[in-house]
């Protein structure tokens, strides 16, 4: 469902994505993990064009992302995608925000994509908040409010770019849950975290970044029981010992 | 040389100030809009990304920026006749060169608005298959304009005083038409007087309204 086949980028003369290739099948999860800074962002936004790349290809449901031709709001109306800093319009209400996307990209009626948001705010646990405006909202119920405007679109996959890193520790599970939930629905996600707990519960891959480049691309179990590079071990040590 | 100060003639040439007033407000609000709009356009040419949009944008506000209103209005007042192939009158073409070049000004002040909205914003609205343009119009410009709503009535209340330049086209505003009434009736101080007393009163109140308006907009 998704390819990507050495994927090269640089930001002027620094090189932050090398030689990277990863394969995520249809109703997969991949977890990617890695320190700050080691292009895991930057990896996941190219997946849906957010950010070019010079070398390499991905292919997406079969469409080739960085192709010239290739229609990029098309194809991103139909990948989900959730930020570390949720990105709600402050403008509008969870239920406008959950909306606009569809309304304006999808062509649904207003009482449609009303609907269809109605469903997705009592999913998050969220129904009480449909009039509410992300100012008035926790970061746990803005990124829920968040995830249900993905999920608006009907996405073929989910990318979450570290959903929970910018949240109160009280707040994080009410955000995996949801997450969880997805993937035990069989949405293909694509999912740059550090909650290890996460990926051990309902991962079917983790993959290792560090420096631009995958170090490691394993099953779950076998990720956490035997890391093949001593950079990943170092890692783990690091994030799990707490 | 208070002592002889004529109350009179200011009731006596209401009706009259009163239509130059009616036309320095016209000029403001149809200049402003007209300026608002433009400057969007300019503010949008000035941030893209194709190189020859941003330099001519850029080009444009530094020239408007860098020659006085005067000239301005005057330059028109003969180049919109000759460019249209007929004369348009003084209000046209005065309404034109204030909404050209305050749209210079608001182009710098839109400019900044949108610069203000956080990326992120852009990325999710991208993300999820709205068009640039869209993305532009849908989320950016909306918080981008709440945002800017005290600045740009600051600068109207300047473009409401600096309509008072029309004089040298000959368009009876209301400052013209004070000073009509002051030569015809040789009572300058009490003409001039109430006219910068109007301005004043007008201005204050406008900035006033716009202080609590700011007040509400940042909480």
């Amino acid at each position: 469902m998704i390819e990507l086949d050495k994927v090269n980028k640089w930001y002027g003369a620094l090189h932050v994505l090398k030689d990277c290739s990863l394969a995520v099948s249809r109703g997969e999860v991949v977890v990617i993990c890695g320190p700050s800074g080691s292009g895991k962002s930057t990896l996941i936004k190219c997946v849906n064009g957010l950010e070019p790349f010079q070398g390499g290809r991905i292919v997406v449901d079969g469409v080739s992302v960085g192709d010239k031709a290739t229609n990029l709001p098309r194809l991103r109306s139909r990948i989900g995608m959730v930020f570390q800093h949720f990105e709600l319009y402050p403008h509008m209400s969870a239920l406008e925000n959950i909306c606009l996307a569809q309304v304006h990209v999808l062509k649904r009626s207003r009482a449609e994509a009303e609907a269809r948001a109605m469903e997705l705010l009592t999913r998050v646990g969220l129904t009480d908040k449909a009039r509410a405006y992300p100012g008035n909202l926790s970061g746990g119920q803005q990124q829920r409010v968040a995830i249900a405007r993905a999920l608006a679109m009907d996405p073929i996959a989910m990318l979450f770019d570290e959903p929970t890193s910018a949240l109160d520790p009280e707040m994080i599970n009410e955000v995996l849950d949801v997450m969880v939930g997805l993937a035990r629905e069989g949405m293909t996600m694509m999912v740059v975290t550090h909650e290890m707990g996460f990926a051990r519960k309902v991962a079917d891959r983790v993959v290792f970044i560090d420096e631009g480049q995958i170090l490691e691309d394993a099953q779950t179990e076998a990720f956490f029981a035997a890391p093949k590079s001593e950079r990943t071990v170092l890692f783990l040590s690091k994030i799990l010992e707490h | 040389m208070f002592g002889g100060f004529d109350y009179d003639v200011i009731l006596r040439s209401l009706p009259i100030l009163w239509q130059g007033m009616q036309l320095s407000l016209l000029l403001t609000g149809l200049a402003m809009s007209g300026g608002i709009v433009w400057g969007t356009l300019l503010a949008l040419m000035r941030l893209s990304a194709f190189a020859p949009l941003s330099v001519a944008a850029g080009a444009y506000v530094n020239c408007f920026r860098s020659v006085p209103l005067i000239l301005v209005i005057f330059w028109f007042y003969f180049l919109v006749p000759l460019a249209l192939g007929r004369p348009v009158g003084p209000f046209y073409s005065a309404l034109i060169a204030f909404a050209l070049f305050e749209a210079a000004y608001y182009c710098e002040i839109i400019r900044a608005g949108i610069q203000s909205i956080p990326r992120g914003q852009v990325l999710a609205a991208e993300a999820s298959g709205l068009t640039y343009w869209q993305a532009m119009r849908l989320v950016v410009l909306p918080q981008a304009f709440r945002n800017m709503v005290p600045i740009l009535l600051t600068q109207g209340i300047i473009l409401f005083q600096d309509t008072s330049l029309v004089y040298v086209v000959a368009l009876k505003d209301f400052m013209t038409a004070a000073s009509v009434v002051a030569n015809r009736d040789g009572r300058l101080v009490e003409m001039y007087l109430f006219a910068a007393l109007v301005y004043f009163l007008i201005c204050f109140a406008g900035s006033y309204g716009v202080r609590r308006l700011q007040t509400r907009v940042a909480a």
